[in-house]
C-alpha cells in the first residue's frame, strides 16, 4: 500500500516511538506529589520546554489535539467580533461564534485588501485566525503581515499552524500571534496530543475545566508517552529538508500536464498537491487509485465521508463541479521516489481511462 | 533505586501489560487516520475503533451507539454538564450535583453559575452518601440534569446509583454520572441503573492516559451542545481525530475488566481489610473516612489523629499513597471530600488515601502497614498534640494562636 | 513536593526532639500554630542564670519543612543568649533550609515560636 495521505496522519516517527513506548510503562499521575508523579512530571515539563524553545514560544498548553487547541483558541471570542479565512479547517470555522468570513483569491491566498477593509468594518476588535498552511492545497498564508496588521487595530490573532511544522519555518515569536496551534499527529507524533502555544500570560476561557493542570486552562491527567512523543516527532521534523519533497512535487506536476494543480502560482510547502482530474469525480479517482493499493484523498479527512465539494476549493473560486474533481497527495518522511512514479503513473492510467470512455 | 510500593490506584492506574500489548502494533506499525474514507488505512483503524467501542459499552451495558469517545473523564464531565446545561437552557437551567464531586465537576458548575444558571451542591451524610430525600426535595420543574459521581476518588464511597436513577426518571430530570473510579470495579449498568450520561476515564481501570469515553443515552435521546466542534466525529458530538492505540487500550482495559471484575474484587478486598486490620490493630486513634460497606473494594482512607499527612508521607517514602492535608493539595486548602463528611480540618490533616490495585501483593500491604505505622508512632513521639492528649488536656479547649 | 537535603536530614534525624518540665521556672513554652491549619509547633527553652538558652526541645505538628524548621531552630539556639536567640529571622531559616516560597509559613512559625517561648519565659521571670 502507498501511503500519500500524511495531512490526514503521518505515521509515527521511530525516534518518537521509542520516546513513547520507554515512558508508557511508568505508572504514576503526574499531578502526584510522589516520586513517581514527580518523575512523570518533569518528563512532561521537559517535553513542553523542548517544544517551546524550537519554536520560540512562550507559554504552552498540552491538550488532546489541533482540535481542540483551535476550540479553546476560539473560545477566547465569546461575544467579540471573530474574523477567519473562508479556508480555515473545520475546527476553526465550527468553533468560531458568528464568524465573519476574509475571502480568498483564486490561488488559495487570503485576500489582504479585502482583509483589511474587513478589520476596519468593525467597531470594536475582536479575535482573527488565520491558518499558517492551508491543510488541502499547501498555500502558506501571509500570517505574520496579517497579525501585524490585525494587532495594530487591536485584534486577537490566532494561527491554526497544524500543518506547517517542519514544513516552513516555524516562530511564534516571528509571527507576531498571539495563540499558535500545534498537533502531534501531523508532524510524527502520536494521536492523542497537541498544544495551543500562547503569549505568557495571555487570558484564555477554559473549555474543560478541573484539577487545574495547564496553568488552570485545561484541566485533565496529562499523559507523559503521549506528550514525549509529540516532542521527539517535533524535534525530528524541524530536521526535515524540503528539497527531496520539492523534486518529488515538481515532478509530479510536470509529468501530469493534464492535470489542474490548485494554487500552484503562491507560495506552498512542498509535500501537499491539490489536484483536479477534469471531468473525473474525486470518488472515482480514490476508488480507482484504492484499488491500485495507492491512499490518498479528496478534501480533508474528516469532511471526506460526505464527499461535498472542499470549502477550501470553492472559497478559492471553483465550481461545485471542479471542486468535485480535486483530490490531494501529501507526502512525508517515509515516502519513496518509487512511490511518486507509481502514483503518476496510475493518475495517468485513470486519466486515460477515462478519455477513452468519453471517446466511446 | 527501588520502585516505591505503590498504593495510589485512585490516582491513576499502571497499563496492564495485556492492554499495551494490544496498542503496540497501533504505536509500531498500523497508521491511518481512522476518519479518512478513502483507504484501507482508514478502514482498518475505524474498524478496531469500533471493536473498542463495543468492549467500551459492554462494560456498562450500553448500546455502543451511544457510547463517544473522549480525551478523558475530565473531558468527558465538562461535556455532559455544559453540553446538556447549555442544551436546554430555553426551558430550564438548575442543576444539581453534590458537594464531594471531583474538581471538574464542580468547576463546569461553577462555570455555569457564572453564566446564569442555578446550581444546587448536595451535602453528604457522614458516612460520604447523599440523602435521597434531599435530592428528590431539590428537584424542580427547571432541573435538567442531576450529575452525581458513582464512586468518590478519595474515600471511595459508592453512591446508590439505581435509586438515584429511578427518582431521576419519575421527575424527568436527566442523570449524570462521573463513573470513572467506579467502572471496571463495580457492575455499572445504564439501563437497571436509568443513567443518562455516563463518564468512563482509561487510566482509572488499567487503560491508558488520554482516552475516555462519554455514555449518551440514545433512547430516549439526550441531546448537547458539543465543547468541541469541527469535522463532526462521534456524531458531532466530539470533533477531533480519534488515536486507534487509545482506543484499542481503552477497550481491552474494559474487556479485561469485564473478565476479571468479580474475581478482582474478591482479592482487593480481602487486601484491604487486612491492611485496616493490621493498621487498627495496632495504632490507636485511626479513623476510616468513609462508609466502609458501601466502598469499592481497594480503597482505604484514614486519619491519624494528630500525626500530619504530608509530614507522614515524607516518612512512608518508599509507598506512593495521597494525602488529605494541605501541603500537598494544589490549593493548600485541605481536602474539601473530607470537609463535606463532617471531618474536621484539624483531622482533614491527617488523613491518608490507600489505593490498592490489580497488582499489589499481600507482601507490599504488610511492607505498608508497618512502614506506616512505624512512622506514625515517631511522628506522634514528635507532636505536641499527641503529648497534650496522653496529658489529658482537651485540644479544643486551647486557644490556638493562629496565624 | 522536592524537598532540600536540609530539610529531609532534619525531618529524618530531628534534633532535640523532647519535653522540658513547663512548670520550671527557667523554663519558657512556646505553642504556636493550630491543627486546624496543619502546623503546631511547640518549642521549650531552658534559660540559665546568665541568660542563656542551655536546653531547647521541640514538638511539632506539621509537614516535614514545619519539622524541620522547629528542629533547626532548636539547634541554633542552643548556647545563644535569648536577645541573641530572639534575633533569628524566619528568612534564614527559610534559605539554610530552601524552602520553596509555599513553605515560607513554616518558618514563619519557627520564628514565632521561639518569640512566643522566650515571651513565656519572660513572663515566668516577672512572676517570679
Amino acid at each position: 500500500m502507498i501511503y500519500l495521505d500524511y495531512n490526514a496522519s503521518t505515521p509515527l516517527r521511530p525516534q518518537a516511538q521509542d520516546a513513547l513506548l520507554a515512558v508508557l510503562g511508568m505508572t504514576g499521575n503526574p499531578s502526584s506529589p510522589h516520586r513517581m508523579g514527580r518523575d512523570l512530571r518533569s518528563l512532561i515539563d521537559r517535553a513542553r520546554k523542548e517544544i517551546l524553545e524550537s519554536i520560540e514560544g512562550e507559554r504552552l498548553i498540552f491538550t488532546s489535539g489541533g482540535t481542540e487547541a483551535n476550540a479553546l483558541a476560539l473560545s477566547n471570542a465569546k461575544g467579540l467580533p471573530v474574523l477567519v479565512s473562508s479556508i480555515e479547517h473545520e475546527s476553526v470555522l465550527k468553533a468560531s461564534h458568528n464568524p465573519t468570513l476574509i475571502p480568498v483569491t483564486q490561488e488559495g491566498k487570503v485576500d489582504m485588501e479585502q482583509l483589511d477593509v474587513l478589520l476596519s468594518s468593525f467597531s470594536q476588535p475582536g479575535l482573527l485566525s488565520l491558518m499558517l498552511v492551508n491543510n488541502e492545497t499547501g498555500v502558506i498564508q501571509p500570517v505574520r503581515e496579517v497579525a501585524c496588521l490585525a494587532k495594530a487595530k487591536g485584534w486577537m490573532v490566532h494561527t491554526d499552524a497544524s500543518q506547517a511544522l517542519g514544513h516552513v519555518p516555524l516562530s511564534f515569536k516571528e509571527l507576531g500571534v498571539d495563540l499558535l496551534t500545534l498537533s502531534s499527529h501531523k508532524c510524527g507524533g502520536p494521536i492523542g496530543v497537541g498544544a495551543l502555544v500562547t503569549k505568557k500570560d495571555f487570558p484564555l476561557n477554559p473549555l474543560i475545566r478541573g484539577g487545574g493542570q495547564e496553568y488552570g486552562m485545561r484541566a485533565g491527567t496529562l499523559s507523559a508517552p503521549l506528550i514525549v512523543g509529540f516532542a521527539a516527532a517535533v524535534k525530528e521534523a524541524l530536521k526535515d529538508s524540503s528539497v527531496q519533497l520539492q523534486r518529488w512535487q515538481q515532478k509530479i506536476e510536470t509529468s501530469l500536464s493534464a492535470a489542474v494543480v490548485y494554487g500552484k502560482k503562491v507560495f506552498r510547502v512542498s509535500h501537499v498537491i491539490c489536484l483536479g482530474m477534469p471531468g473525473v469525480s474525486a470518488e472515482i479517482q480514490l476508488m480507482a487509485f484504492d484499488l491500485k493499493g495507492i491512499a490518498i484523498s479528496a478534501g480533508a479527512a474528516c469532511s471526506s465521508g460526505t464527499m461535498k465539494a472542499s470549502h477550501v476549493l470553492t472559497a478559492m473560486g471553483l465550481s461545485e463541479k471542479e471542486a468535485r474533481c480535486a483530490i490531494r497527495v501529501s507526502m512525508g518522511w517515509k515516502t519513496h521516489e518509487e512511490e511518486i512514479d507509481r502514483f503518476i503513473q496510475e493518475w495517468q492510467y485513470i486519466y486515460a481511462q477515462y478519455q477513452l470512455k468519453e471517446a466511446s | 533505586m527501588e520502585r516505591p510500593i505503590y498504593l495510589d490506584y485512585q490516582a491513576t492506574t499502571p497499563c496492564d501489560p495485556r492492554v499495551v500489548e494490544v496498542m503496540l502494533p497501533y504505536f509500531t506499525q498500523e497508521f491511518g487516520n481512522p476518519h479518512s474514507r478513502s483507504h484501507v488505512y482508514g478502514w482498518r483503524a475505524e474498524e478496531v475503533i469500533e471493536n473498542a467501542r463495543e468492549k467500551t459499552a459492554k462494560l456498562i451495558n450500553a448500546d455502543p451507539k451511544a457510547l463517544i469517545f473522549t480525551s478523558g473523564a475530565t473531558e468527558s464531565n465538562n461535556l455532559a454538564i455544559k453540553g446538556v446545561a447549555y442544551f436546554y437552557k430555553e426551558k430550564k437551567d438548575h442543576i444539581i450535583t453534590c458537594v464531594t464531586e471531583h474538581k471538574c465537576v464542580l468547576n463546569s458548575c461553577r462555570q455555569l453559575e457564572q453564566e446564569g444558571f442555578k446550581v444546587t451542591y448536595l451535602p453528604v451524610q457522614p458516612n460520604g452518601i447523599i440523602d435521597l430525600q434531599h435530592l428528590k426535595e431539590a428537584i424542580t420543574e427547571k432541573t435538567t440534569l442531576v450529575s452525581i459521581m458513582a464512586v468518590n476518588n478519595e474515600i471511595g464511597v459508592i453512591q446508590p446509583l439505581a435509586e438515584i436513577g429511578k427518582i431521576c426518571r419519575e421527575k424527568g430530570v436527566l442523570f449524570h454520572t462521573d463513573a470513572a473510579q467506579a467502572v471496571g470495579k463495580i457492575p455499572m449498568d445504564v439501563e437497571a441503573m436509568n443513567i443518562d450520561l455516563l463518564s468512563i476515564s482509561g487510566h482509572k481501570l488499567y487503560g491508558p492516559k488520554g482516552i475516555g469515553a462519554l455514555y449518551v443515552r440514545r433512547k430516549p435521546r439526550v441531546r448537547l451542545v458539543p465543547l468541541i466542534s469541527g469535522g463532526g466525529q462521534e456524531r458531532g458530538m466530539r470533533s477531533g481525530t480519534l488515536s486507534p492505540s487509545l482506543c484499542v487500550g481503552l477497550g481491552e482495559a474494559c474487556a479485561i475488566a469485564h473478565e476479571e471484575m468479580v474475581t478482582e474484587s474478591t482479592r482487593l478486598k480481602v487486601l484491604r481489610d487486612h491492611l485496616y486490620q493490621v493498621i487498627k490493630t495496632e495504632l490507636e486513634e485511626v479513623y476510616l473516612n468513609g462508609d466502609l460497606e458501601q466502598r469499592i473494594p481497594g480503597n482505604l482512607n484514614l486519619s491519624f489523629a494528630y500525626v500530619e499527612g504530608e509530614g507522614l508521607m515524607m516518612g512512608i517514602k518508599d509507598l506512593a499513597v495521597s494525602s488529605g492535608s494541605a501541603c500537598t493539595s494544589a490549593s493548600l486548602e485541605p481536602s474539601y471530600v473530607l470537609r463535606a463528611l463532617g471531618v474536621e480540618e484539624e483531622m482533614a490533616h491527617t488523613s491518608l488515601r490507600l489505593g490498592l490495585g490489580r497488582f499489589t501483593t499481600i507482601e507490599e500491604v504488610d511492607i505498608a502497614a508497618q512502614k506506616i505505622i512505624k512512622e506514625v508512632n515517631r511522628l506522634r513521639d514528635m507532636s505536641p498534640l499527641w503529648e497534650m492528649t496522653r496529658e489529658g488536656i482537651n485540644l479544643k479547649s486551647i486557644k490556638w494562636a493562629a496565624h | 513536593m522536592a524537598y532540600s537535603i536540609e530539610v529531609i536530614d532534619h525531618y529524618e534525624n530531628p534534633r532535640n526532639v523532647g519535653t522540658l518540665d513547663s512548670k520550671d521556672h527557667t523554663v519558657g513554652t512556646g505553642l504556636v500554630g493550630a491543627p486546624a491549619c496543619g502546623d503546631v509547633m511547640k518549642l521549650q527553652i531552658k534559660v540559665n542564670p546568665e541568660g542563656v538558652i542551655e536546653e531547647a526541645k521541640f514538638k511539632t505538628f506539621g509537614c516535614g519543612s514545619a519539622i524541620a524548621s522547629s528542629s533547626l531552630v532548636t539547634e541554633w539556639i542552643k548556647g545563644k543568649t535569648i536577645e541573641e536567640a530572639s534575633t533569628i529571622k524566619n528568612t534564614t531559616i527559610a534559605q539554610h533550609l530552601a524552602l520553596p516560597p509555599v513553605k515560607i509559613h513554616c518558618s514563619m512559625l519557627a520564628e514565632d515560636a521561639i518569640r512566643a517561648a522566650i515571651q513565656d519565659y519572660k513572663e515566668k521571670q516577672k512572676a517570679a
